[in-house]
């Protein structure tokens, strides 16, 4: 027998269960998670359309349950998402033309989006609802 | 199984095994409606905040303005196209069996394109008089 049966001490590739993501992975994933579900929002977007498009009553079914807790919740999610992914959608393209990509903008980048992220959804809320 | 193809030239065994040169489409209209939905979106979050408590009179009212009607008309169009494209991506990206993934593809297409035909349509018409 050679020692080939030895469980060989080498390194290891990164995987996704040993490896603990940094803070740019996570925003990466978040940003595909919110491309999905803003699919979602427009899907609330169209209905609104719709609804007005049926006429009054429907347009006042649709105003109730947008006003409803679910509907709340929904346009909270459905705000958050579409500012983040707003956020992150505008540094993925500076990326795209190869700016930004050292690790030290990476991070700084990643700290302008979530406080962006934050900013504008509370901004438009306030906005919303004074 | 390499016998029967003995017979054919190196170049062309090698011809036909590149990529499909669709990828490229699909990366730049991906960047291009991105980059056209940054304006877009800062135009549809105004105008929801400015229209939060409108009754139905007002929002016709508000649509049938041209350029309202056009913004949301483009923002529509072209949020489902980018919607499309980033799905595609994440279906392909996930789906690994090759049939699911055409059709989880397929019926990705035929569901955005339609509600965005439907969205469209029903702008026109609130904006042509409900």
């Amino acid at each position: 027998m050679t020692q080939t049966a030895k469980p060989a001490d080498r390194p290891l590739s990164p995987h996704l269960q040993v490896y603990r993501l940094p803070l740019a992975a996570w925003l990466s994933i978040t940003h595909r998670i919110t491309g999905v579900g803003l699919t979602g929002g427009m899907l609330l977007l169209t209905s609104w359309i719709v609804s007005a498009a049926y006429g009054g009553e429907s347009y006042a079914a649709f105003s109730a349950f947008v006003g409803s807790p679910l509907g709340y919740l929904l346009l909270a999610g459905f705000s958050t998402a579409l500012f983040y992914h707003l956020c992150n959608g505008i540094r993925h393209l500076f990326w795209d033309a190869g700016l930004n990509l050292e690790i030290v903008e990476t991070r700084r980048a990643n700290m302008v989006v979530i406080a962006g992220t934050v900013a504008l959804t509370a901004l438009s809320w306030l906005l919303a609802l004074a | 199984m390499f016998a029967s193809h003995n017979f054919r030239s190196p170049l062309g065994r090698a011809q036909g095994l590149g990529t499909a040169k669709e990828g490229l489409h699909h990366w730049w209209a991906q960047r291009l409606t991105a980059l056209a939905l940054i304006p877009l979106t800062v135009w549809f979050v105004a105008a929801v905040v400015g229209l939060v408590g409108s009754g139905f009179e007002e929002f016709v009212a508000w649509l049938s303005a041209p350029c309202n009607a056009t913004a949301m008309i483009l923002f529509l169009g072209v949020s489902f196209h980018h919607a499309q494209l980033g799905l595609q991506v994440v279906v392909e990206d996930y789906v690994g069996h090759h049939g699911w993934r055409i059709g989880t593809i397929i019926v990705v297409k035929f569901m955005c394109y339609g509600l965005a035909a439907l969205g469209i349509v029903s702008s026109l018409i609130v904006s042509f008089g409900v």
